[in-house]
């Protein structure tokens, strides 16, 4: 038995079972971004004033590259989640929410990925 | 009528007089909250505030990635963005970001315990929200402590 109406069957309309994605995605982001800015945060105040060597000599250690690119593809992702949700709360034209929306993930994609090129460029010093 | 404490200037009394209205259609209704009016209890200002300072943190990422991406161009550049963060504008910036992070951290952790079902009485949603408050004031003075030691 189905409590679908014959005209939503008919457009194959409803649940597509990812209503929760977003909202799952943004506590599984959150909860590695504990750790990841503590770190962050640690780690900018260790370098405070640090010159080029300094600064390039800690980022090329394994560890601290490999925290460094999951810190920046982790908050990318949480950040075009949060900015998502904040378009669609907000900008009500249909146009202008979709290219915000498109555009927020064209954004974050470019951040994430630049970010993620300059630290294995440092870190594999080439 | 009911004390409405989270009205500004709320009237107390009939408004009928100084417009010279019937009192039968002036009394004073419940009024609508709307935002120019509306005192924001505490829970509601930490839950804008979150927005915010996600918003503003983002705008904290592109200079992230502005500094990562002088550090991968060689010594000249990393050092004149180094030059722009010592600036007073660049510790302007990032003591508001520190802020927003401590702020934005902080609460998350109550959006996590919320996840888990823990602290939707009213009495802890208040509690939490100090406790919040309390660690973004902590981190943020113990970060630039550090910093500036």
């Amino acid at each position: 038995m189905t409590l679908r109406s014959p005209i939503g069957r008919a457009r194959g309309l409803g649940s597509a079972k990812e209503g929760a994605g977003d909202a799952w995605a943004t506590i599984v982001t959150a909860v590695a971004l504990v750790p990841l800015s503590l770190w962050f945060v640690i780690s900018i105040i260790g370098l405070a004033g640090a010159d080029y060597a300094t600064f390039t000599g800690w980022l090329a250690r394994p560890l601290n590259a490999t925290l460094m690119v999951l810190t920046v593809l982790t908050v990318l992702y949480h950040a075009q989640l949060g900015v998502k949700m904040v378009v669609e709360d907000y900008v009500h034209g249909a146009a202008a929410k979709v290219a915000l929306l498109i555009g927020t993930k064209l954004v974050a994609a470019f951040l994430a990925v630049y970010m993620a090129v300059s630290v294995l460029k440092v870190a594999v010093g080439v | 009528m009911p004390p409405m404490p989270h009205i500004k200037g709320a009237a107390t009394g009939p408004r009928s007089a100084s417009r010279g209205q019937p009192a039968m259609t002036t009394r004073n209704r419940p009024l609508s909250p709307h935002l120019q009016i509306y005192r924001l209890p505490l829970l509601a200002i930490m839950s804008i505030t979150h927005r915010v300072t996600g918003v503003g943190l983002v705008a904290g990422l592109v200079l992230l990635a502005w500094w990562l991406g002088a550090a991968a161009s060689g010594p000249e550049a990393f050092e004149a963005a180094q030059d722009l963060i010592g600036s007073p504008l660049g510790y302007l910036l990032l003591f508001g970001w520190s802020v927003a992070l401590f702020f934005h951290l902080g609460h998350g952790v109550r959006h996590l315990l919320w996840e888990a079902g823990w602290g939707f009485e009213i009495p802890q949603a208040y509690a939490s929200a100090k406790v919040s408050l309390a660690v973004t004031a902590v981190l943020t003075l113990v970060a630039w402590i550090a910093g500036l030691a």
